[in-house]
């Protein structure tokens, strides 16, 4: 889009959308540039919304083949074997995204995301990963932050019937309006590696149960060397075992991450699609937030148990950081 | 995740999708990938441009197409091998009756009008199916569940009526924009193109008798009347004289700012056919608009007075020379951009003249045509919670159904907030068997007005019977004779007490909608007065709980179809600010009265906060879940008031 006005293809396309956030942000959406990496059925639906919602353009980073499995929670890649022969995840949900929204330019992009350099990330505003190690996590957002343009960061996992988002924009400065004021605002966002680094015994006594098991799961899967959500309940002792320890290094009695919660999270790589859409949802809803500078973004994890029903932020920081 | 017992009841399960919209592309989307193989679905509209920005199994070149339809094509897509049956149709049709409800093991709403929601629940309770309901505006939505005997129905919490306002605001003194929208759209439009036999208010305050005859030619074109003289001819006077008009009744204005007449001479000096030299050229395009031929692009824009002016005569005079045909038959749309741009201007040049705020076409199209704003991402978050609802009413998990709440600023860390279901109201009328009573002046009110104002609006019933005992008073249906029609015609002009069963202090009426399986018993009481301000209608149900209702409630005039699950389209400017509105219906529920919670007693009554922003009413019923131990015992906290008034305003 050149101009500075929406054209009328997109004020007819996007009424009512800019009825809610009105015809300012919608250019800003219209300009922003984000990129996806690992894409499963949460980042599909990530996708789809903000394909939808009209941004400038989006690049799926993603060289696994589709199998059986990408099949089931992905409903943008559909069963027929000739659509999806040879292609990549990216490629095949590349096509289908298009269709959701001619004027947004989807795209590919090949490689190990690990060996981009940090210049490859300016070009986006937004850089949302999943299905991501530990250290790729933290390496990743390391280069987000490094840049003096400020890219906005998130990661996204779905583990069965539970979900977590995380969330870095870094400095973030936005305005508000308060009755018939205009209020600015700040929030400062730790890293990844900053937010989990926070002592469990400095967090707040209700934090999330689901917080906790993340990082048992997470730091599993690290000290094993898995792939992300290569486990099952076979790792069991072994989960437990590691939360014995982070336990007893944090000070945390072992009955803040139950069993059962474990049990549910070691479930592979099935992904529940009703959890999926509420995920992708939210996670579309932050984003737009983001490019937007319209609302308040959350800080600094989210979490959904389909279990109880709950969708909850949790700020996990240093107590002296924040807005 | 779902577990063996979850599968096989998915597997096997029959679900019934009312609505292929908003909700419905994103429901019908998760439901086939979390393993439903039988669905059916019912929508009785078309695609269109506006929806495609979240309803994405819809593609530009639907356009026109049953919504029902396309979505089942584009989900089959991706699940060939399950059924999903499109019904493109109304859902109040007759073939939908409780046998067809009773195929289904849940129904899930996708609908976005209250109307509709009434009629699903009432086929739902006589069908005895379970409901999840659910409705989204903006970034706010909810799913709730419905199960007869066991947690209240879709009505046992009446919703909100949709905004109207008295006679007197539209007519002589408005106050704010959709005062004016109003005025345009209803009185304005409606006498210059719509039916020329229907009342309109327009030049009601018009005492001199002699000018009256003179009014009923200043609407009407002259035969080979010179276009823009006829469009002037009528700025003047609506603009001009009548306000002259109400100026000289002093009275009026002690109190409030006296609007100033505008006449198109001072506005638009020179005539327009000298001025846009270009206009006979028209346009080329099939969308006839006064936008496009005056060059004014942007939608977004807010125009001048004079702008407006130009605007509100090119419209009048494209409307002459393009769709003359029409004239005398048209109703207002939204989606008619030469109807919209008329209103946009009539109203704001009135706006002008009382001294309100004048607002831009795309504004002034949202208040007009009752626009919800929508996006995708709600929708998505809510089908997500629907399913998750469906399948545990499948399994009849009952101890974890739940209202879950999707909140634009969380509440207590939540975003999305999970409530155990109430009990049912006792004095519901629907789902109850609570006697109802109503107070009407025998002698003076019509059968007319019961049938309209009592069992069709209040009640709900579509197609009602009315009985006095063995006498049937009154009944709708399409086999019945001629003669009996005719009965029933004259029937309903007479008044009550000399109707051929009379009905005076005492007497029983059975109103029935059999098709919705509903029926009630009204005891009717006889009283002379009704305050006009406070009982406009003139009758008083009770042993039913009311709507809360606005203040300036007179004789209505509405701001067109009831889709009051919406914001009122006053508000959806706010919502490009912050969202701080009370009328949200879909997202709280007033309390009334004291409730039980499913699995526990109660703590006593929920106290009235009505006064309050939407997420302290939203706590003034909402139940603490409280993980507090590792056996994830639900607690109830104590102290609503703490609580609530921790809140924000």
């Amino acid at each position: 889009m050149d101009g500075e006005e929406l054209t009328e293809q997109e004020t007819a396309l996007y009424d009512r959308q800019i009825r809610v956030w009105g015809a300012d942000a919608q250019r800003r959406l219209s300009k922003s540039h984000i990129l996806v990496y690992g894409i499963k059925g949460t980042v599909a639906e990530f996708c789809k919304n903000i394909v939808l919602a009209g941004v400038g353009s989006l690049t799926l980073v993603d060289d696994r083949v589709v199998n059986e499995e990408a099949l089931s929670a992905n409903f943008l890649i559909l069963p027929d074997d000739n659509l999806f022969q040879g292609k990549t995840l990216a490629e095949v949900c590349c096509d289908s995204l298009k269709e959701f929204n001619p004027m947004v330019r989807v795209s590919v992009e090949k490689g190990d995301i690990s060996t981009f350099g940090v210049e490859f990330f300016e070009k986006f505003d937004v850089v949302v990963i999943s299905c991501c190690s530990l250290a790729k996590k933290k390496l990743i957002n390391q280069k987000c932050r490094k840049l003096s343009k400020r890219v906005a960061f998130y990661t996204v996992d779905c583990r069965g019937s539970c979900g977590e988002i995380f969330v870095d924009l870094q400095n973030y400065k936005y305005s508000k309006k308060k009755l018939e004021e205009n209020i600015d605002c700040q929030l400062e966002y730790p890293s990844f590696e900053e937010a989990i680094s926070v002592p469990w015994r400095a967090l707040p006594r209700r934090v999330s149960k689901l917080y906790f098991a993340m990082r048992v799961i997470e730091g599993f899967e690290d000290v094993e060397g898995r792939n992300p959500g290569e486990t099952s309940i076979t790792d069991l002792p072994g989960v437990l075992k590691l939360r014995k320890e982070l336990c007893e290094t944090n000070s945390l009695n072992e009955s803040q991450i139950p069993n059962a919660l474990l049990e549910r999270l070691l479930i592979g790589t099935r992904e529940y699609p009703p959890v999926c859409a509420i995920i992708g949802g939210i996670l579309g809803q932050e984003v737009i937030k983001a490019i937007s500078g319209k609302g308040d973004p959350l800080k600094n994890f989210f979490f959904f148990d389909a279990m109880d029903g709950k969708g909850l932020i949790e700020d996990i920081s240093e107590p002296n950081t924040g807005s | 995740m779902a577990s063996q017992e979850q599968l096989s009841a998915i597997k096997g399960a029959k679900v019934l999708m009312v609505g292929a919209g908003g909700i419905g592309c994103e429901l019908l989307k998760t439901l086939a990938l979390s393993g439903f193989q039988d669905i059916h679905i019912i929508d009785m509209d078309t695609i269109e441009v506006s929806n495609l920005n979240r309803q994405f199994l819809f593609r530009q070149s639907h356009v026109g197409q049953s919504k029902a339809k396309v979505a089942r094509d584009a989900v089959l897509r991706v699940r060939p091998n399950i059924s999903i049956t499109p019904y493109h149709a109304n859902v109040k049709e007759s073939r939908f009756n409780v046998d067809f409800f009773k195929e289904f093991d849940v129904v899930l709403n996708g609908l976005d009008n209250l109307d509709a929601r009434r009629h699903v629940n009432r086929l739902c309770l006589a069908a005895d199916v379970p409901l999840v309901e659910s409705g989204t505006t903006g970034f706010l939505g909810q799913v709730t569940v419905h199960l007869k005997g066991k947690t209240e129905c879709y009505e046992c919490q009446p919703k909100p009526a949709p905004k109207t306002y008295p006679v007197c605001t539209i007519t002589s003194t408005p106050s704010k924009f959709v005062h004016c929208i109003v005025w345009a759209k209803d009185l304005l439009f409606a006498k210059l193109f719509g039916d020329k036999n229907l009342e309109n208010d327009l030049n009601v305050h018009s005492n001199d008798a002699a000018n009256s005859s003179e009014h009923s030619d200043v609407f009407e074109y002259r035969k080979d009347e010179d276009i823009e003289e006829y469009g002037r001819r009528i700025y003047d006077h609506v603009f001009g004289h009548n306000i002259e008009v109400a100026l000289s009744n002093e009275e009026t204005w002690k109190n409030r700012n006296k609007p100033r007449p505008i006449y198109s001479k001072d506005v638009l000096p020179e005539k327009l056919s000298e001025q846009n030299g270009n206009m006979e050229k028209g346009c080329v395009t099939d969308d006839v608009s006064a936008m496009a031929s005056l060059g004014l692009k942007n939608p977004q824009d807010v125009w001048s007075l004079g702008e407006n002016s130009r605007v509100f005569l090119e419209a009048l005079r494209l409307f002459f020379l393009k769709r003359e045909k029409e004239i005398g038959n048209l109703t207002f749309d939204k989606d008619d951009q030469l109807a919209v741009e008329f209103v946009t201007a009539a109203a704001n040049i009135r706006a002008s003249s009382f001294g309100i705020p004048l607002h831009s076409l795309f504004e002034a199209k949202g208040i007009a045509g009752n626009i919800v704003h929508a996006v995708a991402t709600t929708n998505a978050i809510i089908a997500g919670l629907i399913v998750i609802e469906a399948i545990k009413v499948l399994i009849k998990d009952s101890n974890n159904y739940r209202m879950t709440y999707c909140l634009e600023h969380p509440s207590r860390k939540m975003l999305l907030m999970p409530v155990e279901p109430y009990e049912p109201n006792k004095s519901c009328y629907v789902c109850s068997e609570t006697p109802l009573s109503l107070e009407v002046n025998t002698h003076r009110s019509k059968l007319r007005d019961f049938v309209e104002k009592i069992v069709k609006a209040k009640l709900g019933m579509n197609f009602p019977l009315i009985m006095q005992g063995a006498s049937i008073l009154y009944e709708v249906g399409e086999d019945l004779e001629e003669d009996m029609v005719a009965i029933y015609a004259a029937n309903l002009e007479k008044a009550l007490s000399e109707l051929p069963s009379p009905v005076t202090s005492g007497t029983v009426l059975t109103v029935e909608d059999l098709q919705q399986e509903f029926s009630r018993n009204i005891n009717i009481k006889h009283r002379e007065e009704f305050d006009e301000e406070k009982e406009p209608d003139g009758m008083l149900l009770s042993g039913w709980v009311e709507p809360p209702v606005d203040k300036d409630k007179n004789k209505p005039i509405g701001n067109g179809e009831s889709t009051s699950n919406a914001l009122p389209a006053e508000e959806s400017l706010e919502a490009k600010k912050d969202v701080t509105i009370q009328e949200i219906s879909e997202v709280t529920e007033i309390a009334t009265g004291t409730k039980r919670k499913l699995s526990e007693v109660s703590k006593g009554t929920t106290p009235d906060h009505s006064g309050l922003s939407d997420e302290t009413r939203n706590h003034n019923q909402l139940e603490k879940l409280d993980v507090d131990d590792e056996d994830d015992e639900l607690m109830i906290s104590d102290d609503w008031e703490s609580l609530t008034k921790k809140k924000r305003l």
